[in-house]
């Protein structure tokens, strides 16, 4: 399943500040964590994920720096700012009310197939 | 054995990759660093998923993405970097601290030529105080302006292309030449042959300045062809930073007036000439230092204004022909052409230079002809009216030098009408074209070294 570009980008800030909240964490293992997060169906783009660092970096809400991993390469890691987990806790409560307000609207609904991907064990019903 | 040839292919794939990343003006070298880094780490982890290095390389960089799509992200988040910079450099260590030597070195050159350029002061020169100097002096300084000026230019040329010891020889033999002839002549005071040395010393020393610019590559087109490139963006420049120069000195003047203090004999006699002689090495650090930052503004210059000179000349020749007005000539009317002629050489030179050699020939070449050849016709014209009357006129050194200047111009242009027409019609290479611009640079310098050396004793100094 492919979500929507627009999902992607509006989900991409809470997503990335949530994983360096957790920690210290540099793009590839970034992208990584989105995988593994999101059972593989969350598709990003691997280079669209340094724009959004960058954006994030310059609006304070995370910090980068240079450090030279075990393999002796440099490598650009990012750490959470204060105002990055202050924009965290907004945008938790932003998706808490987006969220809360499908749930009441997917209750009404029946949509055909609509719950399949979330749910994959209705198939068999 | 095929494993490091393997490691040997990657390695060389991810440079290519690595340089064409780099050709992103949106991605600076770090965003670069930082992609490679993924790239690499990707790889690794496929290549223990089972893939060959190259397949490994491929999905890798699949999976970073369209580079097109990439670079315009880039450029959301980073707009102003479609605003090339000039001053900042970027924060890559190594090459911040090159840059910075390199400023400084210029500075101190700009600073060493103003101090240089004042030093006869010190021993009673001084350009104003006595009527005796204005005749003596204001030659002296006039005949020697370049030699403050150029060796130092030259020298910082010397220093950063690391010029081997034999040409540097040559080099200093050719400033201490230019001394010797522009200090020899018994010159009359305020003599035309005087003032010919004068202008045309500065046109052959610009020779030397440029094979200390080409460094070993003045022997190829392409090494003469960036010197021409960077005259044409240190004129550029040298305009802008005297045009801010001007706006200085008008606040400087308005800001001391009011509090009652004349800044002019500071102005006339400081700030100007110190200014003009260094800004021609600030201009050429700026020059160096942007030349891979910003679209070069000459080649900009030149679209905008050949299909407007070619239009004037036209209707001029259409004028001519309708009216039937003969060319008046006055006394300056050769200098005119000549100038003409330069200006149209300077618009077919820089188009030159920002051309690709193997695109095809498009509008643009067609018009470069008509305005080439038009140009030549009006100076035929011209030439043929002063010819009728050059006896009557006698052959005063000015007129000379004139007439010498309109038939390597002339020359020059007529040839290049040939093989641009040739190219046009399919007959020839571009590169042609090029190849005979490059050749014909050491003609200028050579025809200025005659000026300055054989005209004054030939015409009796007068």
């Amino acid at each position: 399943m492919a979500i929507n570009k627009d999902l992607v980008a509006a989900s991409s800030t809470p997503i990335v500040l949530a994983i360096l909240a957790d920690e210290d964490s540099y793009g590839y293992a970034i992208l990584k964590r989105v995988r593994e997060l999101s059972g593989g169906r969350m598709e990003w783009t691997d280079g669209m994920l340094y724009p959004v660092l960058h954006r994030l970096e310059r609006l304070g809400h995370i910090q980068a720096r240079w450090e030279v991993a075990d393999s002796g390469r440099r490598r650009k890691y990012y750490r959470i700012t204060r105002s990055g987990h202050r924009q965290l806790a907004e945008e938790h409560r932003q998706w808490q009310a987006v969220d809360a307000t499908l749930r009441g609207i997917w209750k009404g609904l029946s949509l055909p197939g609509g719950m399949a991907s979330a749910a994959p064990l209705a198939e068999g019903v | 054995m095929s494993a490091a040839g393997h490691t040997l292919s990657l390695e060389e794939q991810i440079d290519q990759w690595r340089s064409y990343l780099r050709r992103r003006q949106t991605i600076h070298s770090v965003d670069v660093a930082e992609l490679e880094d993924h790239l690499r780490e990707q790889i690794t982890a496929l290549v223990e998923a089972g893939l060959a290095a190259e397949e490994a390389f491929l999905v890798a960089v699949k999976r970073l993405g369209n580079l097109d799509a990439l670079s315009r992200e880039f450029a959301r988040e980073h707009s102003e970097r479609l605003w090339k910079q000039l001053v900042v450099v970027s924060a890559d260590s190594g090459e911040l601290a090159r840059v910075r030597t390199d400023a400084i070195v210029a500075f101190c050159l700009a600073v060493a030529a103003a101090a240089a350029f004042k030093l006869p002061a010190l021993f009673g020169l001084e350009l104003d105080r006595n009527i005796e100097f204005l005749e003596q002096g204001a030659g002296v300084y006039a005949r020697n302006l370049s030699l403050f000026v150029l060796p130092l230019l030259t020298g910082y040329f010397v220093w950063k292309r690391r010029l081997d010891a034999r040409t540097f020889r040559w080099l200093i033999a050719a400033f201490v030449a230019a001394v010797v002839f522009a200090n020899v002549y018994p010159f009359a005071a305020g003599s035309d042959t005087e003032a010919l040395a004068a202008l045309h010393l500065p046109i052959a020393l610009w020779f030397i300045v440029g094979i200390a610019y080409a460094g070993g590559r003045w022997g190829e087109i392409a090494g003469r062809m960036d010197f021409i490139r960077f005259s044409g963006e240190l004129f550029i420049y040298y305009v802008l930073i005297a045009l801010g120069g001007g706006v200085l000195t008008g606040f400087m003047a308005l800001l001391f007036k009011a509090i009652g203090i004349d800044a002019e004999p500071f102005f006339t006699f400081w700030l100007l000439p110190c200014g003009a002689v260094g800004a021609v090495l600030v201009g050429s650090w700026l020059v160096e230092a942007k030349q891979s930052v910003i679209e070069n503004m000459a080649p900009v210059l030149t679209r905008l204004f050949t299909p407007l000179f070619a239009a004037v000349l036209v209707a001029f020749l259409g004028a001519l022909v309708w009216t039937g007005h003969g060319v008046d000539i006055e006394r300056n009317v050769l200098i005119a052409f000549d100038l003409l002629l330069a200006v149209v050489l300077g618009l077919l030179l820089y188009c030159i230079s920002a051309r690709d050699a193997e695109s095809p020939p498009g509008v643009f070449d067609v018009v470069q002809v008509v305005l080439v050849v038009s140009a030549l016709i009006a100076d035929v014209v011209a030439l043929w009216a002063i010819a009728a009357r050059i006896t009557e006129f006698g052959f005063t050194p000015n007129r000379v030098a004139a007439l010498g200047e309109n038939v390597i111009l002339l020359a020059n242009l007529v040839w290049s009408a040939v093989l641009y027409i040739r190219f046009l019609r399919g007959r020839g290479a571009f590169t042609s074209l090029e190849w005979w611009q490059t050749a014909y640079l050491p003609v200028y310098a050579l025809w200025a070294a005659l000026v300055v050396a054989i005209f004054p004793p030939m015409f009796g100094y007068s």
